[in-house]
């Protein structure tokens, strides 16, 4: 089976632009996209796009130019990103197309998401009460396991930290300012042990990767980035999810299962290779402790270690394992559809060895992107040059 | 004074929590889901603090049907043994003396405590607590 490849990618820059829709910072990525596959738009085939909040994402062919492509629209949470892409690579796979888009791009209003309680099968007291929050479940998660093994505050704000001054160094980056751990530390807490600056913000932006099979890469004569993995999973029982009016009781004798163990394993097992031969990764960060479970959850340290890690610095850009490092959620804010495809972005960008002063060093050859979203969806990516 | 939704709480004094015990797997949750596949499982009263954090914004109306005027609420999730853990407000207890592990009982606490009909909710608060 031939391997799926990377061959253009394109971004809009995350943040706020007034007076540019979400469909439309969409359509500046594709265009950016095409460009940089050296392809034009009636080469693709067919399109798989994400978006929650900002339209259809099949209505932009009116923009590109109706070649009556097909083009399939994707709803799937925060996984929305990852979604289109896990669908677009097996558009390839199967031998059916040699040439597709994923796009995904969102623009959303600013503070909390305005989640309703009949979206997720809840009862209406469920809202009506005030528990229809994601920050909350956030804080309550994290405070969980922080008990469980030992993680400080601190880690928290170090966390932060590295996004911020990761992302002085990504154009396409929100908040391109570093901001000191003190400053973290003591901003207002949002929800417990989380403050302001520990949790990412909705916000606007669009992403576009243009996927080829291998031999279609060969012709067009770009660097050869390939889809080793490509697997979105949801949720087994037992898992701790958003928006939880109960949660089982887990076992002592195995850590509490998610859709994201799920989708890693399935990676590693797909890619043939385990997160030890992993070079950088971008891991789901809407809060500062998402990225420290998520390390333990795709496998790369065990629960507890990440305290040491982030003291140790192995997470910095020159450490064992860089993750987020164009500053994640955190530091590019969240616009849904597009998120998880910002990651495979910059998983390519850092395999280019286009990351400037991001870039990881070492010539890196594996990256590995995961999305998770509510409730209980994750997507990963595993990429190798 | 009525509570936020019926089938919430048995009818006993003091009420209990009503969950959901799956007829096939013995699956506890809360609450009672609609349908066939769980019957109605009165929950235990006590508990221990399982997790919690303090909600320190007003949550966006809809869905939120609180009052206007806000202040700082803890939202916990109580272990009952051998059942589930129930997410519920945490009350009676300042933010600083909550710890994981501590023992709670089942309470209601009104929704506004302004409101001329107050509404409640499902609550826990320390086991020593005045109700």
């Amino acid at each position: 089976m031939s391997d799926v490849c990377i061959v253009g990618i394109g971004i809009h820059p995350f943040g706020r632009t007034e007076g540019v829709s979400g469909l439309d910072q969409g359509v500046f990525a594709v265009r950016q996209a095409l460009a940089d596959a050296g392809a034009q738009w009636p080469d693709i085939q067919f399109a798989y796009g994400g978006s929650d909040a900002a339209g259809n994402p099949d209505t932009m062919v009116e923009r590109l130019g109706l070649t009556g492509i097909q083009f399939i629209n994707v709803r799937n949470g925060c996984a929305a990103g990852g979604s289109a892409l896990a669908s677009a690579q097996m558009a390839i796979k199967s031998g059916e197309y040699d040439l597709g888009l994923a796009v995904g791009f969102d623009k959303h209003p600013r503070g909390a998401f305005n989640a309703l309680p009949a979206e997720y099968n809840l009862p209406d007291w469920y809202g009506e009460a005030g528990y229809m929050i994601t920050t909350q479940f956030f804080g309550a998660k994290i405070m969980r396991y922080m008990h469980e093994h030992g993680i400080s505050a601190t880690s928290l704000g170090r966390v932060s930290q590295k996004a911020f001054r990761n992302a002085v160094h990504a154009p396409h980056a929100w908040r391109r300012e570093p901001v000191s751990l003190e400053t973290i530390m003591e901003a207002p807490m949002v929800s417990d042990p989380y403050t302001k600056y520990m949790f990412c913000s909705p916000a606007e932006g669009g992403v576009a990767l243009i996927l080829a099979s291998e031999k279609k890469a060969r012709e067009l004569g770009k660097p050869i980035i390939r889809l080793k993995a490509v697997t979105m999973r949801t949720r087994p029982p037992g898992s701790f999810e958003v928006f939880a009016p109960s949660i089982d009781i887990a076992g002592n004798s195995a850590p509490r299962g998610s859709a994201t163990r799920i989708a890693a394993a399935d990676a590693f097992r797909m890619a043939g290779i385990g997160p030890e031969d992993i070079a950088l990764a971008q891991l789901q960060d809407t809060e500062a402790g998402a990225e420290l479970m998520n390390m333990a959850e795709n496998g790369f340290c065990r629960d507890g270690e990440q305290e040491a890690w982030l003291a140790e610095g192995h997470t910095e850009i020159g450490g064992k394992l860089a993750v987020n490092t164009d500053g994640g959620c955190l530091a590019c804010g969240e616009p849904i559809g597009a998120s998880g495809l910002r990651q495979v972005y910059e998983n390519v960008v850092q395999l280019r060895g286009d990351g400037g002063g991001r870039q990881v060093p070492g010539n890196p050859k594996t990256a590995y992107s995961h999305v998770y979203g509510a409730p209980g969806v994750s997507a990963v990516t595993i990429m190798e040059r | 004074m009525s509570v936020i939704a019926e089938g919430l709480f048995t009818n006993e004094h003091p009420p209990r929590l009503i969950g959901g015990r799956n007829r096939v797997s013995g699956r506890i949750v809360f609450p009672c889901p609609p349908g066939t596949d769980y019957e109605p499982w009165p929950l235990q009263r006590t508990g221990r603090l399982w997790s919690y954090t303090i909600q320190r914004y007003r949550p966006k109306s809809p869905p939120y049907a609180g009052p206007d005027a806000f202040a700082p609420w803890a939202v916990a999730y109580v272990k009952l043994p051998g059942e589930t853990i129930v997410e519920a407000r945490l009350t009676n207890v300042a933010f600083d003396r909550i710890s994981i592990g501590m023992a709670l009982e089942l309470t209601q606490i009104p929704l506004d405590p302004d409101a001329a009909q107050p509404v409640l909710i499902h609550a826990f608060q320390p086991v020593s607590a005045l109700s």
